[in-house]
């Protein structure tokens, strides 16, 4: 499978890489990893016809403890998420998912700010930051601006960026200390999720229950009311908009949701 | 585009097409035919090739974005004399293969999954294969094959060329 043919920019700065974005309008898309948009590429489900290449811009990889967060630059690669000491103390959870995205290979070549731009409601990396909370920062033409994790991701494959502005860096807040639980059900391990459930501090997020991540907001809501875990997991699939699909159907999918939340909320209270 | 890679030791400056493969240029542009395209889909692992230190798929990589890189496919693993690299050495002797077409990226595989951890166990070479699938043998000699290789010592985690591995 072969993409069709584009124009290839290198860029070495963020504001090389605005300057193209700005040039080439919405027919260009950026280019990090690859491993989200070349797929799709080869697929001609997308057909840029120009792609900048921010992977090799140093000023985007970087961990950094900033007050109450830690700072993740966008080109920061999954594997390095994964193995960070300062994200393992700071922000396991991050850590956690950064690690059960794909294969080995695929986690040296994917970056941040690529799954956070991506919006695929499965993906590991944006249920993780759902739960945790925090923001995505982007820059465009007007500077930078801080968009809540909440709001990030408006719709399947879709998210707030807008198309002159990119993913700069994602900040959660230090839950070190916090016992926290991540629950994947997949058929094979290396599987984008078929149902995920992440829990810290009372908050949970879900992966492909809707047409983005989502956070099970009944679940939190009777957890505030001091409802225990198992009331509040029962709770987890309302509000959602499951999809039946050749590995689940729309009811199963459900009590995947259910029966997720309960378990990684039982790991993360018993940390 | 002006490409220039480092294939094996050996840098060459290519003109290609930017929607050119880093798979598809070792294969058709340098000739270096090891290295299979499974499922050209980033799931098989069989493109496996290491790319300035690390395991990666060609499949989904572009031969622009390896611009500078060295690249080290299956064929730069053996010595000039024919001395096979630990892990070639340790599939050949536990018969870590049957049909052989997933073998080249098997073999990258596990010497990222070496260079991170070179006392794995059984689990964690499970685990360090997860993105390469073989349709033949059940995945026991291969696991087999890199716990063997591990033996070896640090070698087996190295490509001859190049930097060393990171994982």
């Amino acid at each position: 499978m072969i993409p069709t043919a584009f124009d290839y920019v290198k860029v070495r700065s963020v504001d090389e890489a605005l300057a193209a974005l700005a040039e080439h309008g919405e027919d260009a898309k950026l280019l990090a990893g690859g491993h989200s948009l070349l797929p799709i590429m080869k697929l001609r489900l997308a057909i840029p016809t120009v792609l900048i290449d921010i992977g090799g811009i140093p000023e985007l990889s970087y961990v950094r403890v900033e007050g109450d967060e830690v700072a993740v630059g966008a080109g920061t690669r999954l594997f390095e998420i994964e193995r960070d000491e300062v994200v393992r103390a700071e922000a396991p959870l991050l850590s956690h998912v950064a690690g059960r995205v794909g294969d080995p290979q695929v986690r040296h070549r994917a970056t941040l700010g690529g799954t956070v731009a991506h919006s695929d409601p499965a993906s590991d990396v944006p249920t993780g930051l759902l739960a945790l909370g925090g923001s995505v920062v982007v820059q465009g033409p007007a500077g930078r601006r801080s968009i809540p994790v909440t709001a990030c991701w408006t719709g399947f494959f879709e998210t707030d960026v807008a198309e002159d502005e990119m993913v700069i860096e994602v900040r959660v807040p230090r839950t070190g200390s916090s016992g926290w639980g991540y629950e994947k059900f997949t058929r094979r391990e290396n599987d984008w999720a078929i149902v995920a459930a992440a829990a810290v501090e009372g908050r949970v997020a879900l992966a492909n229950m809707a047409g983005t991540v989502v956070r099970a907001t009944a679940t939190e809501e009777a957890l505030a009311r001091g409802a225990s875990v198992a009331e509040a997991a029962a709770l987890a699939d309302q509000g959602t908009s499951p999809s039946s699909d050749m590995h689940a159907d729309a009811e199963y999918r459900r009590h995947l949701a259910r029966l997720l939340t309960r378990r990684a909320l039982e790991t993360a209270a018993a940390a | 585009m002006q490409v220039s890679i480092t294939v094996n030791g050996e840098q060459r400056t290519d003109e290609v097409e930017p929607r050119l493969l880093l798979a598809h240029y070792l294969r058709e542009v340098r000739g270096l035919r090891a290295t299979n395209i499974g499922c050209d889909s980033t799931s098989c692992g069989a493109c496996t090739v290491i790319v300035d230190g690390l395991s990666v798929k060609s499949c989904t990589v572009l031969a622009a974005q390896a611009d500078g890189a060295q690249v080290t496919t299956l064929e730069g693993l053996a010595g000039a004399d024919g001395e096979l690299h630990p892990v070639q050495a340790a599939f050949r002797a536990e018969h870590g293969l049957q049909c052989g077409f997933c073998t080249p990226g098997m073999v990258m595989a596990a010497i990222g999954v070496l260079a991170d951890n070179p006392d794995p166990t059984d689990r964690e070479v499970r685990e360090g294969l997860e993105g390469n699938l073989c349709r033949c043998t059940g995945y026991h000699n291969i696991v087999r094959a890199v716990l063997t290789a591990a033996q070896a010592g640090p070698a087996a985690g190295q490509v001859p060329q190049a930097q060393e591995v990171q994982a």
